[in-house]
C-alpha cells in the first residue's frame, strides 16, 4: 500500500499496520471547493440561497456529520509514526488546498463583479467564500509549524485571503509559549464570553506579533520597517493579492473581500476560544508557569471535523508536540474533552448562555469543584468565586 | 564549540552554525542567548531548559 520503508532494524510496519484514516485526509480538499459546490447546487436547482452553502457546510453539514459518524480514539502504533511523518503523501493532501483555495477565490470575484448575482446570493458567496478563507488558516497552520522554510511560505499563502499573515508568528512563538495563561490573548477564560474574547484576541495577538517580530529585527541589528520583517511581508501578500483581483474585476469585489476576510478569521478566532477555554497552568516556585502538559488543552475525537481539519482537535497532542504532522498526532484517555466536535462547539460559543452552561461544569469538574484553579476572566472572578463556593 | 539541544522537538543550536534568522551570527556562544530565547521550531520550551550535547 505504501512505498515508504521502515528502518532496516525493525519489522515492514506497512505490512502489519495501515492507516485507516490514509485516504479520508483528501476530503480536506473539499472544502476549498465548496464555493464551485455552491454555484453547482444553485445551477441545479435554480435556488439562489444554494450560494450559502458554506455556512450550511461548517455549520450544518459537519456538526451532523459528527452526530452521525461519532468518534474515532484509534492512534498509529508508536513505532509507525516516524515513517508516517516521513510519507509525503499526507504533505501533499495539505499543499494541494492552496491552489484550490486561490481559484475559488477568483471564480468568487469573477461571480461578485459578472455573474449577475442578486445582493443575498453574493452574501451568501462571500460568507461560503470566507468559510474556506477561515480553514485555510488551520491549513496555514499545519504548515506553519513545520521546519521547512518551503512549508513556512506556503503557510503565509494560505494566510493572504484573510489578511492573517502575523499568525504563523504569534501563534507559533507566542500563543504556544503562553497558552493556558492570563497572558495568552489566544486563550480563553473561564467567564469570558466568545464575544468579550473576540477582540481580545484580535487586538492582542496583532500587538504580539509585531513585538515578537520587533526584538527578533533588532537582534539582527535590521530595521523594522524592512522586507525581513515577516509580519509586514505577509500582510504585503494580502494587498498585492486584493489589489490584483480589485484591477482584474474592479472595484466593486473590494468591499466583499474585506468581508470574507474578515469573517474568515473570525472563524479562527473562534476555534481559539475552544481550545483551552478556562484551563490554567500552574505557576512553579521559581515564579515560570509549569510546561504545557496534555491537560491544557480541550480535545475532541468526532471523525467528521477531525478530518475537516487535520486532527486539529487532537490539540492537547499538538501542543506536547508542535512540529509533529498531523496524520500523526494521537488520542489520550483522560484529557479535557469537549461535548462535541468543534463544528457544533462553534455554535455554542456564539450563544453565551448555552456555552456557559455546557462549558462551565466540565472545567468545574476537571479542577475537582477548585475554581481557584481555572484561568478566570478578571472582572467575572468576584461573581464566579462567589458561584462555585470559593472564599474570595 | 558547543550545542545545545530542545528537549521537545530536537532543534539543535549549534554554537558555530549559530541561527541567523533569529539574530544570532555564526560563532555566538550559548552564553550571549538571552534566557527567555524560546526554540524557534516548537516554541515549547526556553533557553534554559536546553540540554547540552557532547560532541
Amino acid at each position: 500500500m505504501t512505498s515508504a520503508t521502515a528502518p532496516a532494524a525493525e519489522p515492514p510496519l506497512s505490512a502489519t499496520w495501515a492507516d485507516p484514516k490514509r485516504y479520508l485526509w483528501l476530503l480536506g480538499l473539499v472544502v476549498p471547493l465548496i464555493p464551485f459546490i455552491g454555484w453547482g447546487l444553485a445551477e441545479a436547482t435554480g435556488l439562489g440561497v444554494m450560494w450559502w452553502f458554506g455556512p450550511a457546510f461548517v455549520f450544518g453539514v459537519v456538526p451532523l456529520l459528527d452526530l452521525i459518524i461519532g468518534k474515532d480514539s484509534s492512534n498509529p502504533p508508536d513505532s509507525a509514526i516516524k515513517w508516517l511523518e516521513q510519507d509525503r503523501y499526507y504533505r501533499w493532501c495539505t499543499y494541494l488546498f492552496l491552489p484550490l483555495q486561490f481559484v475559488s477565490l477568483v471564480f468568487a470575484c469573477w461571480m461578485w463583479s459578472s455573474g449577475g448575482l442578486s445582493f443575498l446570493e453574493s452574501l451568501g458567496l462571500a460568507l461560503t467564500v470566507a468559510m474556506v478563507g477561515g480553514i485555510a488558516i488551520n491549513t496555514a497552520h499545519e504548515l506553519g509549524h513545520k521546519r521547512k522554510q518551503v512549508e513556512r511560505w506556503l503557510s503565509k499563502i494560505a494566510l493572504a485571503q484573510t489578511g492573517y499573515g502575523h499568525f504563523f508568528i504569534e501563534h507559533n512563538r507566542g500563543h504556544h509559549m503562553r497558552v493556558a495563561t492570563p497572558e495568552d490573548p489566544a486563550s480563553s477564560r473561564l467567564g469570558e464570553s466568545f464575544w468579550a474574547f473576540f477582540p481580545r484576541t484580535v487586538w492582542g495577538s496583532l500587538k504580539s506579533a509585531l513585538h515578537l517580530e520587533k526584538v527578533r529585527l533588532e537582534r539582527m541589528e535590521k530595521a523594522f520597517l524592512s522586507v525581513h520583517n515577516d509580519v509586514l511581508n505577509a500582510w504585503a501578500m494580502t494587498l498585492v493579492l486584493f489589489g490584483a483581483l480589485t484591477a482584474v474585476f474592479g472595484l466593486e469585489v473590494l468591499p466583499w473581500l474585506v468581508l470574507q476576510a474578515v469573517v474568515g478569521f473570525s472563524l479562527l478566532e473562534v476555534v481559539n476560544y475552544l481550545e483551552h477555554y478556562g484551563l490554567l497552568r500552574g505557576k512553579r516556585e521559581d515564579g515560570r508557569y509549569e510546561l504545557t502538559r496534555p491537560e491544557h488543552s480541550w480535545n475532541s475525537d468526532n471523525v467528521a471535523s477531525n478530518v475537516f481539519l487535520y486532527h486539529l482537535q487532537r490539540h492537547s497532542d499538538h501542543h506536547a508536540n508542535p512540529v509533529r504532522r498531523y496524520q500523526a498526532l494521537r488520542h489520550y484517555e483522560d484529557l479535557p474533552e469537549l461535548p462535541s466536535g468543534y463544528a457544533t462547539m462553534i455554535l455554542y460559543a456564539y450563544l453565551t448562555p448555552i456555552w456557559r452552561r455546557v462549558m462551565d461544569p466540565k472545567v468545574l469538574a476537571h479542577y475537582d469543584g477548585d475554581v481557584t484553579r481555572a484561568n478566570i476572566q478578571p472582572r467575572e472572578r468576584k461573581r464566579l468565586l462567589a458561584k462555585y463556593g470559593a472564599a474570595g | 564549540m558547543g550545542a545545545y539541544r530542545c528537549p521537545v522537538c530536537e532543534y539543535l543550536y549549534e554554537e558555530a552554525a549559530g541561527e541567523p534568522r533569529e539574530g544570532f551570527p555564526p560563532g555566538t556562544p550559548w552564553s550571549e542567548v538571552p534566557d527567555d530565547w524560546t526554540c524557534p521550531d516548537c516554541a515549547v520550551r526556553e533557553k534554559v531548559d536546553f540540554e547540552p550535547v557532547s560532541s
